[in-house]
């Protein structure tokens, strides 16, 4: 890291290359699991962002995505389980000069820290969560999770799964998150790109990575995700763009009157009704109705940011009123004053 | 109650009077002590208090479950509790006299709102006939005055409508208790123009009403004389009455500026831990963040974040939510970061007694964790000493890079004392010591970082938060191979690494001063443990025991793990030890456990403190001597 590149003037960031962001840490994950690419594509992403390792923190809990701190070469905690956005919120808010990553599961964000998870994306404190989604307990070998579809057999559920799962997207911009985005494991350009736009935004980014268990349960989205599938049954959002897929653009999206979303041929109902993506809107329902456009990865499935809008930070307001109180007191807290606030009396020597 | 004055116009001077104010929940009887006891400590007396109040906000109104009360002890010379019998009652209602009558000295002066007493709230107070009139309050003085009437006549010319000036009854009772214990009426008039200075109506009600208490007392007749408690020859300087909870907060914030450590709180609020919270929030300006979590847990875990990221992370909580918080506590002695733990006990199980004390965690604190999981346990002992509690939990948890317990109650939270105010320059100072630099090499001799390296004389591990570069690091809840820091499953290095842990928490030992025994004449076969918030009712029992040519002595315990390195030995001087705590002889285990001692338990779980007269009868019993064997000159006070 001899060389530097000089962003903003001042105080030149190191010129860095993936190799400088990986640990001397064994990746330990199964042969073949998709947290590897994920891994990469963090690596090779964060060289050009301009930041610098000693301010970047990933934080995680517990499961087999939580292992990703250990791989990266910055400041790291692998907390407990569901945790990771609570001891995030308490350093991000407190050190808003870092860069604040939470690695986490589906088991890890939506089962055992649901509370956390909401929590975090409705103050919009700022910090980048990458949720792994696989659909499956991996490190507890196999059981269903908050994300496993109905009357899954797993060993846990023999006789199938009676739960209703999860919507990611549509549980975070229930929980008021600014920033909510999806990808997926096979298309590292498009990791990057996401992760990229999840960093840059200023509050609480939720990104849902497709991610593929080949252990306990392989090919979850290989129908969408497959290099085969991709342009049948992934639906890009691009901020502004008509929304439509298909290998020659020939499926879109409509918005009908009564507020839902549906997929149409171009071709049926002419370019000018296809829906334009707009991920500023500050009213979250159509981000969420495209959330629910696809009922699970059998189906043409949006990926990229379906929400993208600012709101005050968590952090920055909490510096904010600590700066207003000094301004009202007229500078720093005195202990000395402090102490002596209330009504006092003074005792005399003899 | 000595009594010394002659003169008939001039009050009686007392040497010390506990009055008890007691009332619905909702008729203000905290307000009404709460400045009772300001205007006490103004004039200079000592003074102790101990508020007594349901977890309902308003109970069913009139009954026993609705009693909320404030007693208060204040007197000329220094006292150790807010008294065992009062010595005075205030009763707003029937339900307030039949909570109370029991527990009031021979001779007591009882002083009744008359206009509560009708036929329905005689009944739901659970009385068949009226205790004015059916002699059974025949062993006290008891003065009926209508309350509620006077204070809605005084205030019936000034627009205030008359259900809003029966609430103002409480300053009437407060003017009445003024003017019998010659209390100067000024500060109590510029505290109300503050504190209802922007309801006009409501202010000049309560002026009213004061004023009328007052005046009430000195033309009624009914008195025959007021009193006086003169200032107490207290330690020269200057002096503030405080709640344990303000004093905690004080001193977590005294402990950040001490150590230049920003503090960060996070926490969820519970009774009867929240007023630290609410303090803390005021003062911003200090640089401090307070963070309202969603849940416990979330508390724990966002101050250890902070904590983390170079902040001084604080938690405050109550017994339910220490359990919640078990797991992040046991991460933080994984992480080996400092972090503070306050638990405010209360009565429990489970939800248990919210608004009642009790020292039922001690065992929770020292043992509550899955694994081998040792923390630092330092315990407040008087309202006052909180600060310094405070102060010191924080300089062992950034000392040894530790999460540390500690234990206040309920009764130390919300009863005050007077607070000799210490210079700042005087307090402890904290050195955060950061990490600067690599402290060890790499196979080829090339520097790096070991966050797991420790520091020879303390064990502790180098803390180094983001933001510096070449000490990046990652730290986890999984094992870590002795000084490199990075995960290990190798059993030897796990015992090694258990054994570090344990030895550095154990090693506080030299580092924390002797257990001090106050034993007088230096002969006594009784020695009396505690710790906590028993201090002050076992200090009295000692000087009631002195006072009749007795000896005993106490030893009183702040830090609970590790105890001081003399505590064995000190034990091992007393043929007998007993060690009086409000929960089933959690201390008395511990002591026996490590040092093989006949420690034996003197326990109460009622939700109270102990009482000076129960702990003095324990000892006596003890000493093989009965009250009666050896009479007291009857001038020792609590």
């Amino acid at each position: 890291m001899a060389d530097t590149a000089t962003t903003n003037g001042a105080v030149p960031v190191p010129l860095t290359t993936r190799k400088d962001w990986t640990s001397d840490q064994e990746v330990r994950w199964c042969p073949g699991c998709g947290d590897y690419s994920i891994l990469a594509a963090v690596q090779m992403l964060l060289p050009d962002l301009g930041v610098r390792r000693e301010n970047t923190v990933f934080v995680s809990g517990i499961g087999c995505a939580a292992r990703f701190p250990y791989y990266m070469s910055t400041y790291g905690m692998h907390s407990i389980h569901g945790r990771a956005p609570a001891i995030a919120t308490g350093l991000a808010s407190s050190r808003p000069d870092l860069d604040v990553w939470v690695i986490t599961g589906d088991g890890d964000s939506l089962s055992i820290g649901g509370n956390h998870l909401i929590h975090a994306l409705r103050r919009n404190i700022n910090i980048t969560i990458l949720l792994f989604n696989n659909q499956i307990y991996g490190l507890t070998k196999g059981q269903y999770s908050p994300t496993s579809e109905v009357a899954k057999v797993t060993k846990s559920t023999p006789f199938g799964s009676l739960e209703q799962p999860f919507n990611p997207l549509s549980l975070a911009l229930g929980a008021e998150a600014t920033f909510v985005a999806r990808t997926h494991d096979m298309d590292r350009k498009h990791m990057m790109e996401t992760f990229r736009r999840a960093h840059e935004h200023r509050g609480a980014s939720f990104v849902e990575i497709y991610q593929n268990c080949n252990v306990f349960n392989d090919a979850a989205f290989e129908g969408i995700t497959g290099k085969d599938h991709r342009a049948e049954m992934l639906i890009p959002l691009e901020h502004g763009q008509p929304i439509r897929f298909g290998a020659d653009g020939e499926h879109g999206v409509v918005l009908r009157s009564d507020g839902t979303v549906h997929i149409v041929d171009v071709a049926e109902v002419g370019e000018d009704q296809i829906l334009v993506h707009d991920a500023h809107r500050d009213n979250p329902g159509l981000a969420f109705q495209l959330s629910r456009l696809s009922r699970g990865p059998f189906e043409p499935t949006p990926i990229g940011v379906f929400r993208d809008v600012e709101r005050p930070e968590y952090g920055t307001q909490m510096s904010d009123q600590m700066a207003a109180a000094e301004a009202r007191r007229g500078g720093k807290g005195d202990l000395a004053a402090l102490l002596r606030s209330g009504s006092t009396w003074t005792v005399g020597a003899g | 109650m000595s009594d010394t004055t002659t003169d008939e116009h001039a009050p009686h001077t007392l040497d010390r009077v506990v009055i008890r104010f007691a009332g619905d929940s909702g008729d203000g009887m905290q307000l009404t002590g709460d400045r009772f006891t300001t205007s006490s400590a103004l004039l200079g007396n000592d003074i102790a208090t101990f508020p007594d109040f349901p977890a309902e906000i308003r109970a069913p109104a009139g009954t026993l479950a609705g009693v909320s009360a404030f007693q208060v002890h204040i007197s000329d010379h220094d006292i150790l509790t807010p008294g065992d019998a009062p010595n005075v009652l205030v009763a707003m209602n029937p339900a307030a006299l039949r909570a109370n009558a029991g527990i009031l000295s021979p001779g007591a002066i009882v002083i009744v709102n008359v206009d509560a007493f009708d036929e329905r709230s005689l009944t739901k107070a659970g009385y068949e006939t009226n205790p004015l009139s059916d002699g059974s309050l025949s062993a006290f003085t008891v003065y009926e005055v209508p309350m509620t009437s006077i204070t809605t006549e005084v205030s019936k010319d000034a627009g205030v409508k008359p259900r809003d000036a029966e609430r103002s009854k409480n300053f009437f009772a407060l003017g009445l208790i003024s003017w019998l214990y010659t209390r100067p009426i000024e500060p109590t008039l510029a505290w109300i123009d503050e504190r209802f200075g922007s309801k006009p109506l409501v202010r000049e009600a309560n002026v009213r009403a004061f004023k009328a208490g007052y005046h009430f007392g000195e033309t009624a007749e009914l008195f025959e004389s007021s009193y006086e408690v003169r200032p107490a020859s207290l330690e020269p300087g200057e002096y503030a009455n405080i709640t344990g909870n303000t004093a905690t907060a004080w001193g977590l914030i005294a402990a950040s500026v001490r150590s230049g450590l920003p503090l960060f709180l996070g926490t969820y609020p519970i009774t009867p831990a929240s007023d630290i919270l609410h303090e803390l929030s005021k003062h911003k300006h200090f640089g401090v963040r307070t963070f309202q979590a969603e849940d416990e847990i979330a508390g724990i875990g966002a101050a250890l974040g902070a904590s983390f990221g170079g902040q001084l992370g604080v938690t405050t909580t109550s017994g339910p939510g220490v359990d919640l918080k078990s797991e992040t506590m046991g991460l933080a002695i994984s992480l080996e970061l400092p972090l503070v733990i306050v638990d405010v006990q209360r009565g429990g199980p489970s939800t248990g007694l919210p608004t009642k004390t009790e020292q039922a965690d001690l065992l929770h604190a020292m043992y509550g964790r899955h694994g081998e999981a040792p923390l630092p346990i330092v315990a407040a002992k008087t309202p006052a000493h909180c600060f310094d509690a405070a102060i010191e939990a924080v300089r062992l948890a950034v000392t040894y890079r530790t999460p540390v317990m500690l234990l206040t109650d309920g009764y130390l939270a919300n009863g005050t004392e007077p607070w000799r105010i210490p210079d700042v320059e005087s307090l402890p100072t904290i050195d955060p010591a950061f990490a600067t630099g690599p402290n060890a090499e790499g196979p080829d001799g090339t520097p790096r970082f070991e966050p797991y390296a420790r520091d020879e004389n303390t064990l502790a591990r180098p803390w180094a938060p983001p933001g510096v570069a070449g000490l990046e690091h990652r730290i986890g809840g999984l094992e870590k191979a002795d000084g490199a820091g990075s995960v290990s499953y190798d059993g030897m290095n796990h015992e090694r690494m258990v054994h570090l842990r344990a030895a550095k928490v154990a090693g506080i030992a030299a580092d924390i001063p002797p257990v001090e025994v106050d034993d007088e004449g230096g002969d006594a076969s009784v020695l009396v443990v505690g710790w906590g918030s028993t201090y002050g009712a076992i200090a009295a029992a000692v000087r009631r025991v002195r006072a009749r040519g007795l000896q005993v002595a106490h030893a009183h315990l702040v830090h609970l793990n590790p105890f001081p390195s003399n505590l064995g030995e000190v034990l091992a001087r007393y043929p007998t030890v007993l060690v009086p705590e409000i929960n089933m002889g959690q201390l008395s285990r511990l002591l026996r456990a490590e040092y093989l001692v006949p420690a034996m338990s003197v326990s109460k779980v009622q939700g109270v403190p102990f009482r000076a007269a129960e702990l003095e009868a324990i000892i006596l019993e003890h000493m093989g001597a009965t009250a009666a064997a050896a009479p007291s000159d009857g001038k020792v006070s609590d």
